[in-house]
C-alpha cells in the first residue's frame, strides 16, 4: 500500500508540474515571441512559420530607440508613473483609514457609492474627464496627465480592508497615550500598513506605467509623450514597423519586469488582499 | 511617581450595545490609592465598565467621575489614566523604548524628559537590557512588563488593568500578579483590575466587585465576598469548585428542608437555597462491619465522626498534592464536592459519612440574595441517614 501511495503521489507530482509548464509557456510564450520579433527584420518577421530571428539584429535596439525621443517618453512614464503612486498612496490610505476606523454620519453608504464606481467601466468617464482637463486648460501638461488619476478606489478598497484587520487594541492603547485620529494614523496605523502600502504602490506603478488611453487621449506633443503612446507611434496609418515596435515593448516592458523580480511577495499579497482585480 | 491617587465614581452608568445592556446603570465608588478588582464571567460588563472608565467607550446614560471632575466629555488620554490591555497592545513597530515613551511623546514632552523617564521605568521593571528591542522578540512576560511600564511612565492618577494576566503561563501569572501588587503598594496609584479568574480577585483585590449581567452583584473585601456572598451567583462564582447547593423547602412541621438535612436556621422564605462550601463538609470513610475484610486501601475516618448528616458515595477522587477533592453523589441526586486533608485514604467507590458546619452555610431566598439567620455552632440538624 505505502508503494501504491508513494507512486501515486509521484504520478500526481509529475502531472501538476507538466501542467504548470505548459502554463508558463503559455504565460511567457507572446513575451519571447516580442523579444524575438525585436531582433528580426521588417521582412523576417513575415516569414512563414519562423519564430526566432535566423540572425539577430541588435542594431534594431539603437535604431528604434533613436527613431523617437524615448529618453524623454521614459521619463515622462517615470515621472507619470512616480506622481501617480504618490498621490494614490496618499488618498487610499487616509481614506481607508477613515472608513476603516472613523465614525462619521453615512460612512458605510458613501464607502458603498464608493465602491459602485468601481463597476462603472474606465473608458466611460474618459471623455468627461477630458472635457473637465480641457476646461481647466490642462492639455499636453503634466497637471492634465496626472490629477485624474491620483484617487484610486481599489486603493481605497484595498487599504480599508487592511486597516479593518490591525487590532482594534492598538489604537486604543494609542488614544489612551493621547493620540488623536492623526497621530494614530500616522504613527501606528500607517507604519503598519506598510505591506499594504507597498502593494498598493507597486499595482499603481504598473498601471500608471501601461496606462495608454489617457496619456494618448490628453497629451499631443512629443515632450509630454510616455511610452506607451511612443510604442504606438511605430504603427501608423501607412506603415507598421514589428521589430521597432517590438524594441520599445521589450525595453518598456523591463522595468516592470525588474520591479516584478523583487517584490514578488506584494504581488502575491495584493491579489491575497482582494482577489477582485 | 509620587502622584496624588483619585478617586473613580460611576454614578448610574449604562452601556447598551444594541439591544444588548453590556452595564446596566452600576453605581461604584473606587477610593483613591485603592486596589480594586472587577471579577465576573465573560460577558458580564467587566471590560465595558473598564472602557467606559477609560473613556473608549461612551456611555448611554450616568456619570463617569475621575478625581474631582466629571469626565464625560474627555478625550481618553486626557482622564489621567493609563490602561495594561489583555493582549499588551505594544506597537509592533516601535522598540520596547519608542513604546515606553509614546505617550510622552504624544504629549509633548521633551527627548532628555522622555530619555529619562523611561530610563527611570526601565529600571524599575528590569527593562533596562531591552530598551532596543521590538516586541516581537519579547517573551510574554517581557511584553507584560513592557506594558505595565508604558501604563507607569506617564505616571497616571489611575491605572486600569484589562485581564492583563490572562495570556500567561501559571507560573508568570503568580509571579507578575505578585508583581502589580508590589507596584501598588509602592506606587499607592488607584487601580482597576478587571479579571475573569476569581482567585486573581480574590488575592490581588483589597475590595472585589463581582459583576453579572451589566450589574455589579457584590462589592465588598475578598473575604466578605467569599464567607458573605450576597446572592447565590456571587456564591456560586466565587470559590473553586463552586459551593455546593440544595433546594429547601417548608416541611409539614413548618421546618426548611431538603434531601437528608433540616435547615437549623431561620428564613421568611417557604423556599430557599442551602449553600456549603466544599471546605465546611467534612468527609470520613464509612468503617465496614466488623465481620468485613479489615479496612485496608479505602483507610477510615481519622477520629469519632461527629453526627453524619448523610452517607454518599465517593464518585471521584481529585489529589491535588496539599488537599484531595471529593466529588459525591450529594443529597437530592445533587452532585457535591467536598474538600478532605490529603491524608486521608480514600477511594473513588467508598461509601462516606459528610458532616455539615451548620454554622458557616448560607442561605438563600427565592430570588437568590441571601436571607436567613446564620445557625448558631452546635446547633446542627440532621434527621439522621437519608434512604
Amino acid at each position: 500500500m505505502p508503494d501504491a501511495r508513494t507512486a501515486a503521489r509521484a504520478t500526481g507530482g509529475i502531472s501538476r508540474t507538466l501542467l504548470l509548464a505548459f502554463a508558463c509557456l503559455v504565460m511567457a510564450a507572446p513575451f519571447l515571441w516580442m523579444a524575438a520579433t525585436s531582433l528580426m527584420g521588417q521582412l523576417e518577421v513575415f516569414s512563414s512559420g519562423r519564430l526566432f530571428p535566423e540572425s539577430p539584429l541588435w542594431s534594431n535596439y539603437p535604431e528604434a530607440l533613436t527613431a523617437q525621443p524615448f529618453g524623454r517618453y521614459f521619463l515622462n512614464s517615470l515621472i507619470f508613473a512616480t506622481v501617480v503612486v504618490a498621490g494614490q498612496v496618499a488618498t487610499a490610505t487616509a481614506a481607508g483609514y477613515a472608513f476603516a476606523r472613523c465614525d462619521f454620519p453615512g460612512r458605510d453608504t458613501l464607502f458603498m457609492v464608493f465602491l459602485a464606481t468601481m463597476m462603472v467601466p474606465a473608458v466611460i468617464v474618459l471623455i468627461p474627464r477630458f472635457l473637465m482637463i480641457d476646461a481647466l486648460g490642462w492639455i499636453d501638461s503634466y497637471q492634465g496627465l496626472v490629477s485624474t488619476e491620483l484617487v484610486s478606489v481599489w486603493g481605497i478598497f484595498l487599504m480599508r480592508q487592511y486597516f479593518r484587520t490591525l487590532p482594534r487594541e492598538l489604537e486604543d492603547a494609542a488614544r489612551v497615550d493621547g493620540a488623536g485620529h492623526w497621530r494614530i494614523f500616522r504613527s501606528v496605523a500607517l507604519p503598519l500598513a506598510k505591506p499594504a502600502v507597498a502593494t498598493l504602490a507597486l499595482f499603481a506603478f504598473i498601471d500608471a506605467w501601461k496606462n495608454f488611453m489617457w496619456p494618448l487621449l490628453v497629451t499631443r506633443s512629443m515632450e509630454m509623450r510616455v511610452v506607451e503612446v511612443g510604442i504606438a507611434a511605430f504603427h501608423s496609418t501607412y506603415e507598421i514597423n514589428w521589430p521597432y515596435q517590438m524594441v520599445a515593448g521589450v525595453v518598456a516592458a523591463l522595468p516592470i519586469a525588474l520591479l516584478f523580480l523583487f517584490t514578488q511577495r506584494y504581488f502575491v499579497r495584493g491579489i491575497q488582499l482582494e482577489g477582485i482585480r | 511617581m509620587t502622584r496624588e491617587p483619585r478617586a473613580v465614581v460611576l454614578k448610574g452608568v449604562r452601556k447598551r450595545f444594541g439591544d444588548v445592556t453590556a452595564v446596566a446603570d452600576v453605581d461604584l465608588e473606587i477610593r483613591p490609592g485603592e486596589l480594586m478588582v472587577l471579577v465576573g464571567p465573560s460577558g458580564c460588563g467587566k471590560s465595558t465598565l473598564l472602557r467606559l472608565i477609560a473613556g473608549l467607550e461612551e456611555h448611554d446614560a450616568g456619570e463617569v467621575w475621575i478625581g474631582d471632575r466629571c469626565v464625560d466629555e474627555v478625550a481618553p488620554g486626557s482622564r489621567d489614566v493609563a490602561m495594561v490591555f489583555q493582549s499588551y497592545a505594544l506597537y509592533p513597530h516601535m522598540t520596547v523604548a519608542e513604546n515606553l515613551g509614546f505617550g510622552l511623546r504624544v504629549r509633548g514632552a521633551g527627548p532628555a524628559e522622555i530619555g529619562r523617564r523611561v530610563s527611570e521605568v526601565a529600571e524599575v521593571l528590569g527593562l533596562g537590557g531591552l530598551l532596543s528591542r521590538r516586541p516581537g522578540q519579547l517573551s510574554g512576560g517581557q511584553q507584560q512588563r513592557v506594558a505595565l511600564g508604558r501604563a507607569m511612565v506617564r505616571d497616571p492618577g489611575v491605572f486600569l488593568f484589562d485581564e492583563p494576566l490572562s495570556n500567561l503561563d501559571a507560573a508568570l501569572r503568580l509571579q507578575t500578579r505578585d508583581e502589580i501588587a508590589a507596584l501598588h503598594r509602592r506606587l499607592g496609584t488607584t487601580m482597576i483590575f478587571v479579571t475573569h479568574d476569581q482567585v486573581e480577585a480574590l488575592s490581588l483585590g483589597q475590595r472585589v466587585a463581582v459583576m453579572d449581567r451589566g450589574r455589579v452583584q457584590q462589592l465588598g473585601t475578598p473575604h466578605e465576598i467569599y464567607r458573605r456572598p450576597a446572592n447565590l451567583f456571587v456564591a456560586a462564582f466565587v470559590g473553586s469548585p463552586p459551593m455546593n447547593r440544595l433546594r429547601l423547602a417548608r416541611d409539614g412541621e413548618g421546618r426548611l428542608a431538603g434531601g437528608p438535612f433540616v435547615f437549623p436556621g431561620s428564613s421568611p422564605h417557604p423556599e430557599a437555597t442551602l449553600g456549603v462550601r466544599p471546605e465546611d463538609l467534612t468527609v470520613a470513610v464509612v468503617a465496614p462491619p466488623a465481620s468485613g475484610p479489615p479496612p485496608g486501601s479505602a483507610g477510615t475516618r481519622p477520629g469519632p465522626h461527629p453526627s453524619p448528616e448523610f452517607t454518599a458515595t465517593a464518585l471521584r477522587v481529585e489529589s491535588l498534592g496539599s488537599e484531595q477533592r471529593i466529588h459525591l453523589d450529594g443529597p437530592d441526586d445533587a452532585a457535591w464536592v467536598a474538600r478532605a486533608p490529603s491524608a486521608l485514604r480514600i477511594a473513588a467507590g467508598d461509601r462516606v459519612d459528610v458532616s455539615v458546619a451548620w454554622q458557616r452555610t448560607h442561605l438563600f431566598g427565592p430570588d437568590g440574595s441571601r436571607t436567613g439567620a446564620a445557625p448558631q455552632p452546635g446547633r446542627g440538624s440532621h434527621p439522621g441517614t437519608p434512604a
